[in-house]
């Protein structure tokens, strides 16, 4: 009977050196990274100034329409009638015409302001992300439309699809607390 | 004259410069007709709160369902649990974050100075661990939402073959050091990128994992658990712990009468029977057995860790800047052009091949730095695996193994002992 008592006891020890063997590493990787977090949440954003509108946007991101939207400046825009965000390049007509547009979805809508301005707001419904008008507006026009990741669609991964295989670096962490990274001209409303 | 020149050099200039910097090359118009400037609406994203919530829930279903497997037996109180962790991180926090994908933050944060880890992030990876160290994998039955998915669909339990079922569970292993060495490096995140079920949570996701999310779900059917079995890396961790946990689920709530009831209950091949029916090899060629994979196990661990430095360099090409590098070197030597995206968009931006050359050495050093650990975990996990082949431990009750058992309660109804009890209450 004894011998088997002292059988299960090194059972047991063998059992609780174990635990412990586990538990301290764990223990230690835990104390090792407390010391590195933040209780600040991060989410991804696309920098302005560092993206290069390659249309990654629109296809890599995991929800199949992107969460990237076009946005747009008011403040830089020039109203050009002839814009080179809207229009294809080397179109003969300045109207609305489907044919004349760059945009794939028809997202850009143009109206008139007063001779000789035009406005254009993006419908976001409809916008894709692929970034053409925001290329046709920075190569030829003031800059005022880019691209950023729009929070109430974003899904936050854990790595983003779209950072993953962005050429320029763009798309970064940045805290939750200042979640867009916006060209000059308005403020991010409280929600 | 002179001034003159000078203005027009000034105005040139200046036109250069905002030519340059592409920005602002039509004034900004005065309007006349009160026209104002319209307002964004931007939401923000959803509050950090959520994030301590979700901890908070972590916490309570682990308590549920910890209690429902060790105290009250319930397979289907487990049952419920899951389909709430299910229905709540699943479908409705959309499968992020995860103790699964939480294990590549770790290794973020710990080889990048760089990289801040959110708290909730680290304590959905120690959680679930420091449970699993108390009671077994309580994660595994009742809070991962992953396996609460595969465990609600495994309707038609087909046991594989002994050969096959060995030979896959090393893949986790394998995808284990590979997330790490991945994510130690700042290349890539797979275990999120390759995450069946995700796309299943949010309706929504690339067709590939789509149907790979699917095609896995319908043959989880029949092989249940495939994700958990085959595939998962954090199961490896939880796995090991749970071997060493203090107190674990137990087959029958009494003393075990050897009934055999249970033998065909679990589909996870998760209990060990009692020793009576085996033939067992006589004590001194396991002992002998036993030495002799002793001392072959720091061999089998050099061994994999030198291997694996072969391929060092062609893990490296997970890596985008190494892949960039590459594809330019290729351009310069051998006259292809590089028509990926990254490498014009890396002519367009002006940086120097010097520089990019430079990067990539940092990141192919980085990766022959993990890479041999990567291995040498592989083959101290292979090493211990032959060894406890060898230990040939007295069992006088069926008991679930510790490593691979999910805690789901399924063998509960299959032992008459709990049925008895049950039915005396």
């Amino acid at each position: 009977m004894s011998e088997k008592n002292k059988y299960q006891n090194r059972r047991d020890f063998v059992k609780k050196m174990g635990t412990l063997a586990v538990a301290l590493p764990i223990g230690f990787l835990g104390y090792k990274l407390v010391q590195q977090t933040s209780a600040q949440e991060f989410v991804w954003q696309i920098d302005p100034n560092l993206c290069t509108q390659c249309g990654q946007c629109e296809t890599n991101c995991v929800l199949t329409v992107s969460a990237v939207k076009c946005m747009h400046a008011y403040e830089m825009c020039g109203y050009c009638d002839l814009c080179s965000g809207y229009l294809r390049q080397g179109v003969k007509e300045l109207n609305t015409g489907a044919e004349l547009q760059l945009c794939p979805t028809s997202a850009i809508k143009r109206n008139f302001i007063e001779n000789p301005y035009f406005s254009y707001t993006i419908d976001e419904e409809l916008c894709n992300g692929c970034g053409k008008c925001v290329k046709g507006c920075a190569a030829f026009g003031n800059g005022s439309l880019y691209l950023q990741i729009k929070h109430e669609l974003c899904v936050n991964c854990n790595l983003c699809a779209i950072a993953q295989t962005c050429p320029a670096d763009a798309i970064q962490r940045v805290p939750s607390s200042q979640p867009y990274l916006l060209k000059s001209g308005y403020k991010a409303k409280e929600s | 004259m002179k001034k003159k020149i000078l203005y027009i050099l000034l105005m040139l200039f200046i036109g250069w410069q905002s030519i340059s910097y592409g920005q602002q090359r039509f004034p900004k118009p005065e309007f006349e007709s009160g026209y104002d400037y319209p307002e964004y609406q931007l939401t923000n994203p959803s509050s950090p709160i959520w994030e301590y919530i979700d901890v908070a829930v972590l916490i309570i279903v682990l308590i549920l369902t910890t209690r429902f497997t060790l105290k009250t037996r319930s397979r289907k109180s487990i049952l419920f649990v899951a389909a709430f962790s299910l229905a709540y991180f699943g479908f409705f926090r959309e499968g992020c974050i995860c103790s699964i994908g939480s294990i590549q933050n770790i290794a973020l944060a710990l080889f990048n100075d760089g990289y801040t880890i959110p708290l909730s992030v680290l304590l959905f990876f120690l959680i679930p661990i420091l449970f699993t160290i108390g009671y077994g994998r309580q994660f595994c039955a009742g809070a991962c939402p992953l396996g609460a998915i595969q465990e609600l669909t495994a309707i038609y339990p087909v046991k594989l073959p002994k050969t096959i079922e060995t030979i896959l569970s090393t893949v986790p292993y394998i995808y284990l050091a590979l997330s790490i060495l991945f994510a130690a490096t700042d290349s890539h995140f797979i275990i999120c990128k390759y995450d069946p079920y995700v796309g299943i949570f949010r309706l929504n996701g690339p067709s590939t994992i789509m149907i790979f999310g699917i095609l896995l779900l319908i043959s989880g059917v029949f092989i249940n658990r495939p994700y958990c079995r085959f595939l998962c890396p954090y199961g490896v961790i939880l796995g090991w712990v749970s071997r060493f946990s203090g107190k674990h689920l137990s087959i029958t709530p009494d003393n075990c009468t050897n009934c055999r009831l249970c033998e065909t209950s679990c589909p996870y091949e998760a209990i060990i029977p009692a020793d009576f029916l085996e033939v067992k090899e006589p004590m001194l060629k396991s002992r002998k057995k036993f030495m002799l994979y002793l001392i072959l196990l720091p061999i089998i661990t050099l061994g994999a860790a030198y291997f694996s430095l072969q391929f060092a360099d062609n893990l490296a090409l997970v890596n985008q800047k190494v892949r960039l590098a590459n594809e330019l070197r290729i351009e310069k030597e051998m006259g292809v052009k590089a028509i990926s995206m990254d490498a014009v968009t890396f002519k367009e931006s002006g940086s120097t091949l010097e520089q990019l050359y430079e990067e990539e050495t940092q990141i192919i050093k980085r990766f022959e730095k993990g890479t041999p650990w990567a291995g040498g975990f592989l083959g101290l996990s292979l090493g211990i695996a032959l060894l406890l082949t060898t230990i040939n431990r007295k069992r006088d009750s069926y008991k679930p193994d510790q490593g691979k058992c999910y805690s789901c309660g399924r063998c509960f109804e299959y032992c008459p002992i709990h049925v008895e009890k049950l039915n005396i209450k």
